[in-house]
């Protein structure tokens, strides 16, 4: 209590620059006063009397500065002088302490950039309460190379028996047709099982969500609506609940509205847009029948019981799976290796981006670093300047903590207002930074700059301040005096120690800059790799946009129920693309044979079954399959290699047929020739397929991966809901949308024309994610380049003038200009070769760290690797170059003058 | 600047609080005069240290301060001790006791008086 009372005291006193040094100085004086009269009471001579009183006090000036230490806070008095005269050397020397502002604000703003993708996505990727208890369950066949293959209702009803989770729920992902409106939209729905709302434990800002234990089989026709589209299409209307809309032309009632924050869970950017959910058992139609070893297709989610973590509940699920292993041997056959796996939730939302971000979060680590280097490097040249007043303030009894203190506070304070700089530019700049960010990011929208990201900006500006000032000072302070003070009027030439501590620097920073470059030049590669891959199909000019016939929930409603009723749609819709301007052709397929334009997973794989062997569907192995019309192929440019492809007389009542690709042949009819091969999709097929013909393998898939074995379908022979129509021709991109909408809403009212997008575009899309962290780590490895030019630049100048009275003699004693610039170059190329070994040597540290972002090109590659060390040390010759002109410059007349 | 010893510091603002409880309201001299006399030689320190110790005293509210005039009839700082100060000063006055005690009979005994 005292101590706080009187630091409050003291503080009081400092902030009101109080002093008391007036009174003391009365106190004192009639101390002295009194003691001199008592002395001349004692008998003495009035000067002795008084000598005496004052020998007795003390030394005034030594109490007047403790009374004065007590009185303020002495810590705080020193740092506002250290403050002050830092403001005044920048003052003095602008230039520099801009360089070095600008460098902080430089580092510290591009880590705090990144660093709040990284809060947001990887640090806080899930916004719901108790985040820990959530996780995802994931079903794989090993043995039969299925991962993530989709969970069984009877699986789904013992999760939720076992107790091992508070509540398990499973749930699907699409669109689906809102009709009744101005408009059909096309809304990302998702059907959920109802205890959906309950595992993420948000509550609703109108209404309710679902009844966790709803034990409807089918949809039990409620609807959750998201605040977006509850205010897009339908005004923010409040008296909503209870009212009816017609989706897939299914009447359902609103119950619940989401609050404007709430953002659903999902994989990908478009999922965890969802604006609709709906209720659902999955366990009545249009779901099939439940059956033990029928796999839906379907995401779980759940949430553990408070306290239970993810290893114990683990392990009572391999019990659980063991268990129902031994009860149903016939559907988890040995070979199929069936088991059961919890992942955290946020782990399957940022999977894929954490490695990119860790890599960005590197770089630019790595650039922040470069800059303390180099703010460190300016700091030694300077203290080379300030040597003489160092000395001085040392031989005038200054303390070499003091001294520490002072000369840290001031890179404290370079760095701080860096921090600052950086920090507002970031505010500033953000609107224009966050469309760089790639959509697929998860929780784009939730990157903000809060507390936690500027306590993290505050906290790298005084580590860095820190990092780049401890150094410098303690070797600042370290002068031999005498010799500082006894070179009057003459260039110091700086101490040994110091010089090397600057080469050092230099040497280090040239190290991280090749390192930052080797990582962009690969990335480079890869990026250059994967674009100019043979495509396989021809994007150029292709427009796609996406329709979706509805899915009613009764069969016996489907207009569009069998493949022949859709074929009259699908031809009428075709027929009447091809009448529009610029239109050369136009083709139908479902999204899987969207090119470049689909998620991609085991759960849209369909199991293989060729004829002559006799497997169920769990042991199968699994295929990717599309729909598409006969003029998809030659429309995308693909090339058939062997037999046909579809026809018109290809149809419903006819035998089906199937193209294949090569890799499919490759795959699963080795060695042989599959025209007229027969499969089936799934054992429960009847019919079988003939396989008709053999198109080229293309980069439909993935851009990385060129071989995944495809089978396409006839669109007239099987049905398909989501459909993607392409036209290809001369198109005008801003029209094409509404003339072809208008087009299909002339055959059927009911049908929405969504996202319409020119190949080229998607194509450019699915290398966003890495044309991103590409430009963003050249960029920073750019940045790093400069920085380290910067720093040698600096310090062969330095060198130069530290040693121009040597080059003076040399010159005067004869020697050639030549030798004296080769000298100086030499010394430039010795810290840029000695950088460059020991850049490479961490490059190959880094380069294998980040093998797996690589396409095309090998952690090792000589060829970026020769490149990029040719390229610093070019940059680095001539940034020394220019000092060096100026040392064969030097009139020997003029440098020996100065002596 | 080397600091007094903690021990030393501490006797010396028990030694002011008791010379202020005694005497009542007293100036910095007077203060140091009481101390002086009552301590001999034993207790030689430079008077001037008195004064930031006063001041500390005074920001921690266990003495109040204001001017008066002094016996040569000119402007002096007098202290006087506060409630709190009082308070202080008898907590301590017994601490200090109970140490002394403690350290009289650890001095007294003799080497027979263990075995």
């Amino acid at each position: 209590m005292k101590v706080l009372k009187r630091f409050f005291v003291r503080l009081a006193n400092l902030a009101s620059g109080r002093r008391a040094d007036d009174r003391l100085h009365e106190e004192l004086a009639e101390h002295i006063a009194l003691q001199t009269k008592e002395n001349l009471r004692a008998g003495m001579s009035a000067s002795e009397a008084r000598r005496r009183a004052v020998l007795k006090l003390g030394a005034a000036e030594v109490i007047r500065e403790h009374h004065h230490a007590e009185q303020s806070l002495p810590f705080f008095e020193n740092l506002f002088l250290d403050l002050r005269f830092a403001l005044r050397m920048f003052a003095k020397s602008p230039g520099f302490a801009a360089i070095a502002i600008a460098t902080m604000a430089l580092g510290v703003g591009a880590t705090t950039a990144i660093y709040s993708v990284v809060d947001a996505t990887l640090l806080h990727p899930l916004p719901y309460p108790q985040p820990e208890q959530l996780v995802r369950l994931v079903d794989d066949l090993p043995g039969i190379d299925a991962r993530d293959a989709g969970i069984s209702i009877p699986e789904l009803q013992d999760l939720q028996r076992s107790g091992i989770f508070q509540y398990v729920s499973i749930y699907g992902f699409g669109s689906v047709n809102l009709t009744g409106c101005a408009q059909p939209a096309r809304i990302i729905f998702k059907p959920v099982t109802p205890s959906y709302f309950a595992i993420l434990g948000v509550a609703p800002q109108l209404g309710r969500t679902f009844d966790p234990h709803d034990p409807t089989l089918g949809f039990n026709l409620e609807v959750v609506i998201s605040d977006g589209l509850w205010k897009r299409a339908f005004g923010a209307d409040t008296q909503i609940l209870g009212k009816t809309l017609r989706l897939d032309n299914d009447a359902y009632h609103v119950v619940g509205v989401m609050p404007a924050g709430f953002r659903d869970q999902g994989r990908t950017a478009e999922e965890r847009n969802t604006e609709l959910w709906a209720g659902t058992g999955f366990a009545a139609a249009p779901a099939p029948d439940p059956a033990r070893n029928l796999r839906l297709r379907l995401e779980t989610i759940a949430r553990l019981s408070p306290g239970q973590s993810i290893a114990a509940a683990q392990s009572h699920l391999d019990a659980l799976v063991a268990s129902l292993k031994k009860q149903y041997p016939a559907d988890y056959p040995e070979q199929s290796a069936w088991t059961v796996r919890i992942e955290p939730l946020s782990e399957s939302l940022v999977g894929n981006v954490r490695q990119s971000l860790m890599l960005l979060l590197g770089a630019v680590g790595l650039v922040l670093l470069i800059g303390c280097v180099n703010v460190a490097n300016l700091l030694l040249a300077r203290a080379t300047a300030r040597a003489r007043e160092i000395a001085v303030r040392q031989a005038l009894g200054a303390g070499r903590t003091r001294l520490v203190r002072q000369l840290l506070t001031e890179s404290l304070l370079l760095s701080l207002l860096g921090g600052i700089v950086g920090v507002s530019i970031l505010l500033g700049t953000r609107k224009f930074l966050l469309p760089l960010v790639p959509e697929s990011l998860p929780r784009l929208n939730d990157i903000s700059i809060n507390w936690g990201v500027l306590a993290f900006a505050l906290l790298v500006s005084l580590a860095a301040g820190i990092i780049f000032g401890l150094a410098p000072a303690w070797l600042t302070s370290r002068l031999d005096l005498t010799g500082t003070l006894r070179q009057e009027g003459r260039g110091s030439t700086g101490s040994p120690q110091r010089t090397r501590a600057r080469r050092a620097l230099v040497v280090g920073e040239l190290a991280l800059s090749l390192m930052l470059m080797i990582a962009a030049g690969l990335l480079l590669r890869s990026f250059w790799e994967l674009f100019r891959v043979q495509l396989g199909f021809h994007p150029e000019h292709v427009m796609a946009m996406q329709t979706w016939l509805p899915v009613p929930n009764d069969p016996k409603t489907d207009i569009y129920g069998t493949a022949s009723k859709e074929a009259t749609l699908l031809r009428e819709i075709l027929r009447r693309g091809r009448t529009l301007p610029g239109v050369e052709g136009a083709a139908i397929g479902d999204m899987a044979a969207f090119p470049l334009g689909h998620g991609r997973d085991d759960r849209n794989r369909i199991p293989l079954i060729r004829e002559g062997q006799v497997v169920p569907d769990n042991r199968a192995p699994l295929i990717d399959t599309a729909i598409v019309s006969p003029e998809y192929f030659h429309l995308l440019g693909m090339t058939l290699l062997r037999g046909r492809i579809f026809n018109l007389e290809d149809i419903e009542s006819t035998p089906t047929v199937a193209v294949i690709n090569e890799a499919a042949a490759r795959t699963f009819w080795p060695n042989q020739d599959p025209l007229g091969k027969h499969f089936k999709l799934r054992s429960t097929n009847k019919d079988w397929t003939t396989i008709a013909g053999v198109i080229a393998d293309a980069r439909t898939e993935s851009l990385a991966d060129p071989g995944i074995p495809q089978i396409y379908m006839s669109i007239y022979q099987r049905r398909a809901k989501d459909l993607a129509i392409f036209l290809r021709g001369q198109l005008n991109p801003a029209a094409i949308p509404a003339q072809v909408r208008e087009q299909v809403q002339a055959v059927d009212a009911e049908l929405p024309v969504f996202a319409a997008r020119t190949l080229d575009d998607v194509l450019s899309n699915s290398l966003s994610a890495r044309r991103f962290s590409m430009e963003m780590v050249a960029l920073f490895a750019g940045t790093a380049l400069l920085l380290a030019a910067l720093g040698i630049y600096g310090t062969i100048s330095c060198l130069v003038s530290e040693q121009t009275h040597e080059i003076g003699v040399r010159l005067a004693l004869g020697a050639q200009r030549a030798k004296i610039l080769e000298m100086i170059l030499r010394q430039g190329l010795g810290l840029a070769l000695t950088g460059a070994a020991l850049g490479l040597a961490g490059a190959l540290v880094v380069s294998h760290l980040m093998a797996a972002v690589l396409f095309g090109v090998s952690p090792t590659d000589i060829a970026t690797f020769a490149a990029v060390t040719v390229v610093l040390t070019s940059v680095a010759l001539a940034a020394s170059y220019i000092p060096a002109r100026r040392a064969m410059r030097v009139d020997p007349l003029t440098a020996l003058r100065y002596e | 600047m080397k600091e007094k010893p903690d021990v030393l510091q501490g006797t010396l603002a028990l030694m002011v609080l008791k010379t202020l409880d005694v005497l009542g309201s007293q100036h910095g001299y007077g203060i140091a005069r009481r101390i002086e006399q009552i301590s001999g030689d034993l207790l030689d320190v430079n008077q001037g240290t008195l004064y930031p110790l006063l001041l500390k005293l005074e920001q921690e509210g266990s003495i109040a301060s204001q001017w008066g005039a002094s016996e040569n009839n000119r402007r002096a700082r007098f202290y006087r001790l506060t409630p709190a100060g009082l308070r202080q000063l008898q907590a301590e006055t017994h601490d200090w006791e109970q140490t002394a005690a403690i350290i009289a009979r650890f001095f007294s005994v003799k080497a027979e008086d263990l075995a």
